[in-house]
């Protein structure tokens, strides 16, 4: 297990500087997502214009790992249509759940840096909740919670 | 700043003492993680088992295993004997009056479980009224809130002040006439803090009501003497002092153990069963249903020999310099908190450091080889009184050294580097 190779300088950046940090006026979704597990907690809000993300925002109390794949997330998914966003949140669930064979065609991107935390069973959660969050936000789910599905073993 | 620390904390001169010859019967700790020497510091979660120890369950089921209480034949007697020894071992460890009064559970979770249903589920009566410290391991929650909802009953909980120690004043508000059982942690797992349970034992009894002790944090470190504390029950586990899982006691007073219902039903625990009557059997039996870990028990009991070997004070002794030499580095580390500065501690260092979330400290040191515990320690209450979702903890045994404590220091810097 390497988890060296989880702290990349791209995520101590986006750690460091979050993007699309902050509260979304006239928010069209919006969900609240928690780990009862640590207490993280990530409010996401989003702006649709009929199908299309046209402004996400995201704040809360997390892990550098949460914080900056949320960050990565919002960069990823804004501007984009909301069955595109939806793919995503499916190829970096399966990624993080070591689910995923990445040498076949995906849309993940950068968002590959995450695919350590396979290794980290104990950290998976951490990276999972902003899409999970993001996912109830798109399907108006007010709150939601890694615990109220087995995120672990990965069964979505 | 090293020096200064030097300066301040003389080594200790303990001349039996020898923490590398103790090492070298550790085989695990001789591991390495990611390249790194482990440096294990989550004792407090579990202990590592010494060759004595892993030697003495090889042994076990290598000649002499067969199940206990039942045949006639040569091995079956032989098991009996040993898992029999296994008992005696730790009522001498604990100062019990008789062997009778220890009772094998699968640990500290399910000897608390066994007393609520054993004393409480019989005796608790609704409106009845249990007090608990904030300090509690969730195991000695859960149970008495599962009963208090069936029953009717209320829990009261006694504060903590800043530095995490009871309030003993606020404790002794508590009593009523209503009071009717009290369970303390002798030892927080979260904070180390180090309970003055003799006389909160010694005020509950002037109010009648019966005394546990969740002991799983203290009997690792402290001498136990359940007589002179005169405690009315004390559990903890092997696990955490050098034993096999999957085993723990309970210590109950005779008098108690005999007025209590079983907990469990089964083989073992009957002097006759007919489908009219079941007659249960005597003390410690009517609480051992089933057959146990037999080996689990007799490792338990060479865990109590090796201790004993080294010294209970000479483990104390070098477990405080730790903790000295740990925090006197900690508290200099700007951003670090430590949480749970009671005067009285065993050597664990729960502590967060500032803007940065428990779970990469843990993840992070663990890169550099070091192994400390993150989360809420199975003690959410605590966490909730300091206004932390969680910490990372770093808890010594006999076994670490003060080169380890400076490893963690280190991390602890480098973690501060890769994320702030």
């Amino acid at each position: 297990m390497h988890s060296k190779s989880l702290y990349q300088e791209v995520i101590l950046d986006h750690n460091r500087k979050p993007r699309n940090y902050g509260a979304l006026d006239q928010a069209s979704h919006h969900a609240v997502g928690h780990n009862p597990l640590c207490g993280d907690r990530l409010d996401i809000a989003l702006k649709l214009d009929g199908e299309q993300i046209n402004h996400i925002a995201f704040q809360g109390e997390s892990c550098a790992i949460c914080k900056a794949s949320a960050s990565m997330m919002t960069t990823a998914v804004k501007g984009k249509l909301r069955v595109d966003a939806e793919t995503l949140i499916d190829e970096f669930r399966e990624m993080a759940t070591g689910k995923l064979n990445l040498d076949q065609p995906h849309h993940l991107g950068r968002l590959t840096v995450f695919s350590g935390i396979q290794d980290l069973p104990t950290r998976v959660k951490c990276a999972i909740l902003p899409w999970h969050t993001l996912h109830a936000a798109l399907n108006s789910v007010s709150s939601t919670s890694t615990e109220t599905e087995d995120i672990s073993t990965g069964h979505l | 700043m090293m020096k200064l620390v030097d300066a301040v904390l003389e080594p200790h001169a303990l001349p039996t003492f020898n923490v590398e010859r103790i090492r070298a019967d550790f085989p695990i700790l001789n591991l390495r993680v990611d390249g790194k020497p482990l440096v294990y510091l989550d004792s407090a979660a579990s202990s590592q088992m010494p060759q004595q120890v892993i030697d003495r369950l090889v042994h076990y089921q290598t000649a002499q295993h067969a199940n206990i209480n039942r045949a006639v034949y040569y091995l079956s007697e032989v098991a009996t004997m040993e898992y029999e020894k296994a008992r005696s071992k730790l009522q001498h460890f604990i100062h019990a009056r008789e062997d009778r009064e220890v009772i094998f559970t699968s640990g500290t979770t399910d000897a608390i479980n066994l007393v609520m249903h054993g004393y409480g589920r019989k005796f608790l009566k609704p409106g009845d009224e249990i007090i608990l410290t904030t300090l509690e391991h969730h195991s000695n929650i859960v149970p008495w809130q599962m009963l208090a909802e069936e029953k009717g009953l209320k829990i009261r909980v006694i504060p903590i002040n800043d530095a995490g120690e009871l309030l003993i004043d606020e404790y002794e508000k508590l009593f009523n006439a209503r009071t009717k059982f009290v369970g303390l942690i002798h030892v927080s797992n979260a904070l180390g803090t180090v309970n003055p349970i003799k006389q909160m034992i010694n005020f509950a009894h002037k109010h009648g009501a019966p005394v546990l002790i969740d002991g799983a944090q203290a009997a690792p470190h402290i001498k136990i003497d359940v007589q002179d504390l005169d405690c009315d029950f004390y559990t903890f586990s092997a696990h955490k002092l050098c034993g096999p899982t999957g085993i723990g006691m309970l210590y109950g007073k005779a008098a108690l153990l005999e007025s209590m219902q079983p907990f469990k039903g089964g083989g073992d625990m009957i002097t006759s069963v007919t489908f009219e009557k079941t007659i249960y059997n005597t003390i410690p039996h009517k609480f051992e249903a089933g057959t146990p870990p037999i080996a689990a028990a007799i490792g338990f009991g060479a865990a109590i020999d090796y201790l004993l070997s080294i010294g209970m004070d000479q483990i104390a002794a070098h477990e405080t310099d730790l903790l000295n030499y740990a925090t006197a580095q900690l508290i200099n580390i700007p951003g670090v908190r430590i949480i749970g500065t009671a005067s009285s501690k065993t050597a664990v260092l729960s502590f967060s450091i500032e803007g940065i979330h428990p779970h990469d400290i843990g993840t992070l040191l663990n890169q550099e080889g070091v192994a400390v515990r993150t989360g809420h320690h199975c003690a959410q209450p605590v966490m909730q009184r300091f206004k932390v979702p969680a910490t990372s903890r770093a808890s010594f045994a006999f076994y670490n050294t003060r080169a380890e404590v400076d490893t963690l220091v280190a991390g602890i810097r480098t973690v501060q580097k890769v994320l702030l």
